[in-house]
C-alpha cells in the first residue's frame, strides 16, 4: 500500500503546487508594473491595466499592454492638464492569467491601489467576474476585447467596452455561415469559457434562424490540444462548417487535426483566432479558414496605418488584435478625465457616458449599456498565409442610420 | 463503425505518447521509489530545445530532408536533456536520498516548476508551431485515416520498451539496475557503483522523455513551455495503472489510458445524453487513476509488494 499513499500525497501536493504557481506568477509583473513611470512634482494618475501576460494567450496580452503604454507615453509626452493641473499618467499592469479567480485579485488589487480607471481584461471570463469589484468602488472600466454580452447586462454603470459584443459577432458570423458560405450543416466546437461559449450560442441561434442545421455540438477547453476525440465524432456527421468559439492556441492545432482526419468542413470563428498566431500555429492548414473581427477592416480604421507605425517603431514587433482599442480605450478615458476637469473617477464617469471620440478604430460612442454603438463586424479568409478582409457584416445595431442618428444616450 | 476504428486508433496514438513518458517515470520509481514530477518539464525541454535548434539549423542554411532535420534536432535536445536529468539527480535527490520519502517529492515538484520558469524565461509564453518536417501521409484503415507520424508514434513506443526490457534483461547495467531496485545496501556490498547506476537511469530516462517531447510536438504541431505539466500527469496516471516500476506495464497503462479517453470523449455525450459534455475528457485519467488506487494499488501488472519499513 506504500504506493498508494504516496500517489495520493502526491496528487494533493501536486494540486497545491497547481495552486500556487497562479498566486506566484503577479509578483514580478508588480514589480515591473510602473512602467510609465512619471518625474515627480506633477500629480500623478494611476491607470490599470488588466490581461493575461503568462499562458498560452499572454501574445494577446501583452499587446493589449503595449497599446495602454503607447497611449500613456504619448499622453505624458503631450503634457495634459486636468482642471488647470499639470497631471502625468502611470499604468499599472497586472496578470490575470486569462483565470476568472486572479482576475478577482487582480481587479482587488486595483481597487486597493485606487486607480482611476481600468483597461481591460482582455477575456470575458474575466472581465465580467471582475466588473463586479469596480462596479462597488465606482472605478470606471473599459474592456478592449471582452465580447460576452453578459459583460454589459449586469446594470454596472462603470462597464464600458469599445467593441462589438458576441450577439454582433455570433449573429454576424451566422449569417455569414448561411449566406455567404451556403452552410447546410454546421458542427460547434467551444472552449466553455465565457467567451467561447457564448460566442458559439449566438452563432447557433443566427445560424439556426437562417435554416441551418446544426449537426453536432462539441466541447473542448481552453488548455486541451488533444481534439482527435471531437472530431472524429464530428467527422461522421458530414458538417460543411465548423464553428469553433475559442482561442488561437487551441484553433491551430485543431484545424491540424481536421485536415488530418480529412474532414473538408471549413473553419469559422470569432476574433479569438483571427491573429497572426493561428496562422503560425496551423501551418498550412489554415488556408482557406474564416474569422471574425469586430471593427472595420484595419485598413479601412481611419487612424491604423499611423498607428501600426508608432507601433512597430516603438515595440518592433506586430500588432495582434486588440493594441489598437486598448490605446482608443486609454485616450478616451483620459479625454472623459479632461472634459470632467478631474480624475475622479466619480466626477468623470458622467463625461465617459457621453464619450463621442474618433479614435484610431473609428468612431467611438457607447449606448445606455456601455457597449459601442455602431459596432462592426468584418469576417477575414486566410489566402497565401495572411488573413484578407471577405466581408463587413453590420449588425443590426450597426445599421447606418443607428450609428447616424443622435446617438447620445447618456448612462445615468 | 468506422468512426469507432477511428477512436481507437486516435486513443491507441495518444496512449503511445503517454506510455514513452510513462517509461521515464517508471524507470525512476523501480529503482528509487522516486516519482519524479520534473519528467513531463525534461519532456517539454526535448520539444522546445528540438524546436529552437531545428530552426537555427534550417536559419543557418543547412539543407537536409525534414526527417534528417528532425533527427539532427534530437541530437542537439537529447544531450541537453541528459545533462539535466543527471543535474536534477545529482542536486534535487540525491543529498535526500536518506531523506523521509516526501523530501524528495517537494524537490520533485520545485525543480519542475524552476524548470517551467526558466523555460518561460527561454521561449516566452506563446505556443511555439512545431515544424512541418516528419511525413505525414494519411492511409486509410478499415474507414479510419492514420497518418505516417502516427504510425511511427506508435511503432517507436514499442520499440523502446523493448529495447529497455532488453537492456533491463540482458546488459551489465540493467543488472545493476535491478540489483539497485531489490537492495541499495545489498548491492552496493556487491560492488555495483550505486550512484553510477542511479544517475544512468535519470540519463536515460531523460533522453527518452527528449523523444517524447519531439512526437508530442509533432503530433499536435506545438509546443509551450506548460505543456510538461498536464501530460506528465496523465503519463504518470498511465504508469500508476499499468503498475508503477514495471516497464511493460507502463507501456500497457499508456495505451489503455489513451483509448479509455478517447472512446470516452467520443461517447460520453451521446450516453449521458449531453449532461457530461466532451470536454469531461480529462476527468477520465484521473477517475481511472482514483479506481485503480481503490481497487489494485499495485496497478494492473505490477506486483503485490509487502510493506517495507
Amino acid at each position: 500500500m506504500t504506493l498508494a499513499r504516496y500517489s495520493l500525497i502526491a496528487t494533493a501536493v501536486l494540486a497545491l503546487a497547481a495552486c500556487g504557481k497562479q498566486e506566484e506568477a503577479p509578483a514580478p509583473d508588480a514589480a515591473g508594473a510602473p512602467a510609465a513611470a512619471a518625474p515627480a512634482g506633477d500629480e500623478v494618475i494611476k491607470i490599470g491595466h488588466a490581461a493575461p501576460l503568462t499562458g498560452n494567450i499572454a501574445h494577446l496580452g501583452k499587446d493589449n499592454e503595449n497599446g495602454v503604454r503607447l497611449a500613456i507615453e504619448e499622453l505624458n509626452a503631450e503634457g495634459v492638464e486636468i482642471g488647470g493641473k499639470k497631471v502625468k499618467f502611470e499604468m499599472i499592469s497586472e496578470d490575470d492569467q486569462a483565470d476568472p479567480k486572479t482576475a478577482t485579485t487582480v481587479a482587488q488589487r486595483f481597487v486597493d491601489a485606487k486607480v482611476a480607471g481600468v483597461i481591460g481584461h482582455l477575456n470575458s471570463g474575466t472581465t465580467i467576474p471582475s466588473s463586479k469589484l469596480y462596479s462597488d468602488a465606482g472605478i470606471p472600466q473599459i474592456s478592449p476585447s471582452a465580447t460576452n454580452p453578459q459583460y454589459t447586462l449586469q446594470g454596472f454603470k462603470t462597464a464600458y467596452r469599445v467593441i462589438a459584443n458576441d450577439v454582433a459577432q455570433g449573429g454576424a458570423l451566422g449569417e455569414f455561415a448561411a449566406t455567404n458560405l451556403k452552410a447546410k450543416k454546421v458542427a460547434i466546437i467551444d472552449d466553455r469559457t465565457a467567451y467561447g461559449q457564448g460566442l458559439a450560442d449566438e452563432f447557433e441561434k443566427a445560424a439556426k434562424a437562417k435554416g441551418v442545421e446544426v449537426v453536432g455540438r462539441e466541447f473542448t477547453t481552453n488548455q486541451a490540444t488533444d481534439f482527435m476525440a471531437i472530431l472524429t465524432t464530428i467527422k461522421g456527421k458530414k458538417p460543411d462548417v465548423i464553428f469553433y468559439g475559442g482561442m488561437d492556441a487551441q484553433a491551430g492545432p485543431l484545424t491540424q487535426q481536421l485536415k488530418k482526419l480529412g474532414i473538408a468542413a471549413k473553419v469559422i470563428g470569432g476574433d479569438g483566432f483571427q491573429t497572426g498566431e493561428y496562422i503560425k500555429l496551423a501551418g498550412d492548414n489554415a488556408e482557406g479558414q474564416f474569422a471574425s473581427q469586430p471593427g472595420m477592416p484595419k485598413d479601412k480604421m481611419p487612424g491604423f496605418a499611423d498607428f501600426d507605425k508608432k507601433y512597430k517603431a516603438k515595440f518592433n514587433t506586430d500588432i495582434q488584435i486588440y493594441a489598437p482599442f486598448t490605446y482608443d480605450a486609454t485616450r478616451l478615458m483620459v479625454e472623459a478625465m479632461k472634459r470632467a476637469g478631474s480624475a475622479d473617477p466619480a466626477k468623470y464617469l458622467p463625461e465617459l457616458a457621453k464619450t463621442d471620440y474618433q479614435g484610431v478604430t473609428g468612431p467611438i460612442k457607447f449606448d445606455e449599456k456601455g457597449d459601442i454603438v455602431g459596432g462592426q463586424v468584418t469576417v477575414y479568409q486566410v489566402k497565401a498565409g495572411k488573413w484578407e478582409a471577405v466581408a463587413t457584416v453590420g449588425s443590426p445595431a450597426a445599421a447606418p442610420a443607428a450609428a447616424a442618428a443622435p446617438a447620445e444616450q447618456p448612462k445615468q | 463503425m468506422d468512426i469507432f476504428i477511428q477512436q481507437l486508433i486516435n486513443g491507441l496514438v495518444v496512449g503511445s505518447i503517454y506510455a514513452l513518458i510513462a517509461l521515464g517515470y517508471t524507470m525512476v520509481y523501480g529503482i528509487l521509489q522516486l516519482i519524479n514530477f520534473a519528467h513531463g518539464e525534461i519532456v517539454m525541454m526535448g520539444a522546445m530545445i528540438t524546436i529552437s535548434a531545428v530552426s537555427i539549423l534550417s536559419g543557418s542554411g543547412v539543407n537536409l530532408p525534414g526527417p534528417l532535420l528532425v533527427v539532427a534536432g534530437l541530437l542537439v535536445s537529447i544531450p541537453i536533456t541528459m545533462l539535466l536529468g543527471f543535474t536534477i539527480e545529482r542536486v534535487a535527490y540525491r543529498p535526500l536520498r536518506k531523506a523521509p520519502r516526501l523530501a524528495p517529492l517537494i524537490t520533485a515538484i520545485g525543480i519542475s516548476i524552476v524548470l517551467q520558469q526558466v523555460a518561460v524565461l527561454i521561449w516566452k509564453n506563446n505556443p511555439r508551431s512545431f515544424p512541418d518536417l516528419l511525413p505525414h501521409a494519411s492511409h486509410d484503415f478499415m474507414g479510419a485515416v492514420i497518418t505516417d507520424l502516427q504510425i511511427l508514434i506508435v511503432v517507436l513506443a514499442l520499440v523502446v520498451m523493448g529495447g529497455l526490457l532488453i537492456m533491463v534483461e540482458k546488459t551489465k547495467l540493467g543488472r545493476a539496475m535491478r540489483a539497485v531496485s531489490m537492495n541499495q545496501s545489498v548491492a552496493s556490498l556487491m560492488g555495483v557503483n550505486i550512484n553510477y547506476v542511479i544517475s544512468m537511469t535519470f540519463v536515460i530516462g531523460s533522453a527518452l522523455g527528449a523523444v517524447a517531447g519531439v512526437m508530442v510536438g509533432a503530433n499536435y504541431g506545438l509546443a509551450y513551455p506548460t505543456m510538461g505539466f498536464m501530460i506528465g500527469l496523465k503519463a504518470f496516471t498511465a504508469a500508476v495503472l499499468g503498475g508503477i516500476g514495471n516497464l511493460a506495464g507502463a507501456v500497457a497503462g499508456g495505451l489503455l489510458l489513451g483509448i479509455i479517453e478517447s472512446v470516452g470523449a467520443g461517447y460520453l455525450g451521446p450516453i449521458t445524453g449531453g449532461v457530461l459534455g466532451s470536454h469531461y475528457q480529462d476527468i477520465f485519467a484521473f477517475m481511472v487513476l482514483i479506481l485503480v488506487l481503490v481497487f489494485r494499488p499495485s496497478g494492473l501488472l505490477g506486483e503485490r509488494v509487502a510493506e517495507r519499513a
